[in-house]
């Protein structure tokens, strides 16, 4: 409970959750890097010794989604015109609710799994982290009208992904972490441009308004 | 022993309550640059009040009287089941933190319906925000104790507040610190929702669109005024007590655990009054959020036990 690993995955959660409930944009983004910072720190921590491996990936991680992934967005934020505020479709209370009910689920889904290989290295959170900050990234990309909102809800998503990444770090090649990283730094880099399409074509990036077709 | 220092407990809510105004008056005053109020005011306020006649309505009933009388009353108990520092609450039983939780829940039911018992449609809107921001403080507040019980007792289902006050040490501290830590703060934002300061309330308002708690008490007067007064203080300082008990182990050095509790209390009404200072108070429509918030906190050092044993 006291480690530090265990520490940062509680801060992740925590992330997820102010994300869902808050509904500024910049904020938004703001806490996304924030997460990006710290699951670039997780790494360090999944005990089991530090290698080449695990500093690449560090470091990688640290540099796309604390730095680079929030510095396209804020670029993006300003070519498109990106209201301020983001209200979700359920509205911020039911959203909360649904969110933290999303978080019991997957600390129980988690303990009903049972992995072919167990997880070494990595506290028993991991699990349940990793799936909780992959539903709470779905859940918000549903809930967002907003395409700004949605490429953070997808961030949110590769987080949990990368939180389950890390656990098997030691197994896993070097080439697949850094692969996903290159695939979703596309993935936003095309976004970005996509929002600047759709805001220059119908004036604003609320998906909710996007549903007359025009020629 | 117990017995005789448990009275204690009760004793210090009544007399060092008013104090907390007291205390966060004069911080609100010193950020603002003032000298502000003598730190007894509040004291002479109350002693002022009771020496007042009382002026009610034609149109009120005995409710409207009955009202500050009742809720005060249930504060008052509600007092008697809670431990302050080294000292047990004098009433102990299994399962007391419901009734002190319902205890307050009674004293607020009170003060509606002697708002709604004077008729006036501007009591009736105060009753209604009231009523709306409880339901969702409720749940934050049941949560929190739930999740302190758990952590400081385990799966028991004879737990009481005593017991909870008790088991919190060191070890758990340094074991499940994060957790706790989750717990104060929802617990610090239901005190703040349940004594009506700022960011949810505004206790010095008095326009007429952003009132809740204030525009409740309008027509109440003298006496009934001085009871209203006195009891939301004295919840103050259980609330406290609940967040000082779950922040501080027992030393079981009575001295220095009655001054650390005492401290951490009137830390706590300057931290309020700091809050008070910086900020505003939020929108009407935000402050469900703020509420979600601090029952999503609550629900997550919940989680967090059940996962860590």
């Amino acid at each position: 409970m006291s480690s530090p690993s265990d520490l940062i995955l509680i801060l992740v959660i925590l992330i997820n959750l102010a994300v869902l409930g808050i509904g500024d944009v910049r904020l938004c983004v703001h806490f996304i890097a924030v997460q990006g910072v710290i699951l670039g720190i997780l790494p360090l921590f999944t005990g089991g010794g530090l290698d080449m491996n695990l500093l690449l990936i560090a470091a990688g991680t640290f540099l796309m989604k604390g730095l680079i992934f929030p510095w396209l967005l804020f670029r993006s934020m300003k070519t498109a015109n990106v209201p301020s505020e983001s209200v979700p479709m359920l509205g911020f209370t039911l959203s909360k609710v649904i969110a933290v009910l999303l978080v019991v689920a997957s600390f129980w889904l988690a303990s009903k799994f049972k992995l072919l290989t167990p997880i070494e290295h990595g506290s028993d959170l991991t699990l349940p982290v990793a799936l909780a900050t992959l539903l709470c990234g779905m859940f918000f990309i549903i809930t967002q009208s907003l395409a700004l909102m949605q490429v953070l809800g997808y961030l949110m998503l590769e987080n949990g992904v990368f939180v389950f990444g890390v656990a098997m770090a030691h197994e896993e090649p070097l080439l697949v972490e850094m692969g996903i990283l290159l695939d979703v730094f596309v993935a936003i880099l095309v976004m970005g441009v996509a929002m600047f399409h759709i805001s220059r074509e119908f004036d604003h990036i609320d998906v909710q308004r996007m549903t007359e077709l025009r020629d | 022993m117990n017995h005789v220092t448990s009275i204690l407990s009760p004793v210090a809510a009544l007399v060092l309550s008013p104090l907390l105004l007291g205390i966060i008056n004069r911080t609100k005053a010193v950020c603002a640059g003032r000298c502000g109020q003598p730190l007894m005011q509040a004291y002479w306020e109350l002693w002022k009040l009771l020496h007042k006649g009382a002026v009610t309505s034609y149109t009120t009933t005995w409710i409207f009287r009955a009202g500050p009388m009742i809720s005060l009353a249930a504060t008052l108990t509600a007092a008697l089941l809670m431990p302050f520092a080294n000292f047990d609450a004098p009433i102990h039983f299994a399962g007391d933190f419901v009734l002190f939780a319902y205890l307050l829940g009674l004293g607020r039911f009170f003060t509606v319906l002697a708002a709604l018992d004077t008729g006036s449609a501007f009591e009736g809107m105060g009753a209604s925000r009231e009523v709306f921001f409880s339901t969702m403080v409720e749940p934050a507040l049941l949560l929190s104790i739930a999740a302190i019980a758990r952590e400081a007792i385990g799966n028991s289902i004879l737990v009481d507040l005593t017991a909870m006050h008790h088991h919190i040490s060191g070890p758990l501290w340094a074991n499940a610190g994060l957790i706790l830590i989750f717990i104060a703060v929802a617990l610090f934002i239901v005190m703040l929702a349940e004594c009506s300061r700022i960011p949810i309330d505004d206790p010095n308002t008095h326009l007429e669109l952003t009132m809740i708690h204030e525009v409740m008490v309008l027509d109440h007067g003298g006496p009934d005024l001085a009871f209203i007064l006195y009891g939301s203080a004295i919840k103050m300082w259980l609330l406290g007590t609940l967040i000082a008990g779950l922040l501080l182990p027992v030393t079981n050095w009575l001295l220095l655990d009655v001054f650390l509790s005492l401290t951490l209390l009137f830390l706590m009404a300057v931290l309020v009054g700091v809050v008070e200072s910086v900020m505003a108070r939020l929108r009407m429509v935000r402050v469900p959020q703020l509420l979600a918030g601090a029952t999503t906190l609550a629900i997550l050092a919940l989680v967090l036990e059940y996962r860590i044993p």
